[in-house]
């Protein structure tokens, strides 16, 4: 194909075939023929047995599409990205996060905030984690970096709530205690071992 | 005129006007559920078991909805055009012979509320009044929409009635007579005397028309929402608009009885079945037939809609009544 004519914009101008009729028809007899074999084809009657079909297929053989949404979930793809969720130390039930800023510094949209400090153990304490979940893309980039799979991408699609501070406080994102039994892991450094129950010792400050 | 004989077409007329408004309401009900069944959903389901109250719910929003009556309209004319349809609808149902009739405790019952010997022109006639409710209240509406339904309407309705009227001449010729109940007793002797056997083409001419007539979806181009947003019922709201849709429901009704009482063998015992039943029988396989074509067919044009009315189904009406003419004269 010529430039010529990829610049010819007067498109209606141009050799177009109409492709849904094959032979059309030009005088009023041919006209006439194809009318009485349209109307004694019965299209519309393979249009009702389809609908028919379809009916039949619903009511009895469980082919029905609804999903009857609050009552009635579809099961989500475990790679989904939805709300984030902190994931805690099965030993003790405390925040996995060790408070390294990396996906504070990673997040490209800048809705992660994090306040740390050395407590008393000199050792590093989160005090604020939030997610503004207003401006959040739902990269994964976070829950990509954090070294220690603290923060994942869970399950959790419905997004409307009365409250912004449903989603942004670390209380609910974090797995709450007598949730912990159901964390679901993901593997990497930082996910617990597949023979993890042997191994597994509660931390001496929880005796 | 005897007291026992106003009471009784009194009580016969709150009967139909009760019953059929119900059944209106109820069809509403039905067309959701099998038009969402033949989708593959489920349909209303929320009120009550199987969302059988939906109607009781619809009904209420109808009721509480603002009544709404754009600024340049013609007020009387905009208020007065759902009342001509739901009225109309009902009127043509005085006409119908519905079952056949019957002893309620040692009275006979004659399910008729008038027995007039021109029962099918009276029916026809009125039905064909009915289409003076979309045209004034698409007119009336200051609104483009609006104004191309009722346009729509006139030629849709006023076609259509050619239509019907010729397709049903070949069986009255047959007949002899424009009372349904004759009509009806013409076809006593059981399946092989029905008259879709000696009028398929009528049967089916007339069927064509009736959709068109009602306004059912192949040819609902009144309120076609994809071409004309609502076509003359874009303005209307709450009750008015709840009245434009009760006249359509009953104007179903009516062609179903109609169509069985002419071609299906009317309330005449069908085999084991009584008449009474047979006739419900037959108009809610009709009924079905009208939404299982709007959930399997697709629009057309007004100018194919004008194609197939003047230039297919006037022609072959001519045709079978002149057939019909000739095997009566030979």
């Amino acid at each position: 194909m010529g430039l010529d004519k990829l610049k010819d914009r007067n498109i209606s101008m141009g050799e177009y075939i109409n492709v849904l009729e094959d032979e059309y028809p030009k005088t009023g007899w041919e006209e006439f023929k194809q009318i009485v074999k349209r109307s004694v084809k019965g299209e519309l009657f393979v249009g009702l047995k389809i609908v028919w079909n379809m009916m039949t297929g619903a009511l009895f053989k469980g082919e029905m599409h609804t999903v009857q949404y609050p009552a009635e979930k579809l099961p989500i793809g475990p790679r989904y990205r939805a709300v984030h969720k902190l994931l805690a130390l099965l030993e003790s039930g405390e925040n996995r996060c060790i408070g390294c800023g990396l996906c504070e510094k990673i997040c490209i949209s800048n809705c992660i905030r994090m306040e740390t400090k050395i407590d008393e153990n000199s050792r590093k304490e989160v005090m604020e984690y939030s997610i503004n979940l207003g401006r959040c893309i739902f990269c994964g980039y976070c829950a990509e970096v954090c070294p220690e799979l603290a923060i994942v991408h869970a399950g959790r699609y419905e997004n409307a709530s009365e409250q912004r501070a449903h989603f942004v406080l670390k209380e609910d994102l974090l797995t709450p205690l007598d949730k912990l039994k159901e964390q679901k892991e993901y593997p990497g450094f930082g996910a617990v071992s597949p023979d993890a129950d042997e191994k597994i010792k509660k931390t001496p400050l929880s005796y | 005129m005897e007291t026992g004989f106003i009471i009784e077409t009194i009580i016969k007329a709150i009967v139909i006007l009760a019953v059929f408004s119900a059944i209106a309401g109820f069809t509403t009900y039905i067309e959701r559920k099998i038009l969402a069944f033949m989708q593959r959903r489920l349909g209303p389901m929320n009120v009550g078991p199987q969302g059988v109250l939906q109607i009781a719910a619809d009904g209420i929003k109808l009721f509480m909805k603002e009544d709404f009556v754009p600024q340049n309209a013609a007020r009387p004319v905009f208020k007065i055009a759902p009342l001509i349809t739901a009225s109309t609808a009902f009127i043509a149902m005085s006409a119908v012979p519905f079952f056949p009739e019957f002893e309620l405790f040692g009275y006979t019952v004659r399910p008729i509320l008038s027995d007039i010997n021109v029962g099918i022109l009276f029916v026809m006639g009125v039905a064909s009044v009915g289409l003076y409710g979309p045209l004034l209240g698409g007119m009336s509406s200051a609104n483009k929409w609006s104004l191309l339904g009722g346009a729509r309407t006139a030629i849709q309705l006023l076609s259509y009635e050619v239509v019907s009227g010729l397709a049903l001449l070949a069986p009255l010729m047959l007949v002899g007579s424009l009372s349904l109940i004759d009509i009806n007793a013409y076809q006593a002797g059981g399946f092989s005397d029905w008259l879709i056997w000696s009028q398929p083409l009528a049967f089916v001419l007339f069927l064509i028309a009736g959709f068109a007539e009602t306004n059912r979806t192949p040819f609902d181009l009144l309120e076609h929402e994809a071409e004309i947003v609502a076509g003359y019922a874009t303005e209307y709201s709450g009750m008015r608009w709840g009245m434009f849709f009760i006249g359509e429901y009953a104007n179903l009704f009516t062609i179903s009885f109609i169509v069985s009482l002419i071609f299906l063998g009317g309330f005449n015992d069908l085999w084991f079945i009584p008449g009474g039943l047979a006739i419900i029988l037959k108009v809610m396989v009709l009924i079905f037939f009208f939404l299982w074509t709007r959930a399997a067919w697709p629009h057309i044009r007004p100018d194919q809609l004008m194609w197939l009315c003047w230039k297919i189904l006037m022609p072959l009406a001519v045709i079978n009544i002149l057939i019909t003419g000739f095997v009566m004269m030979f």
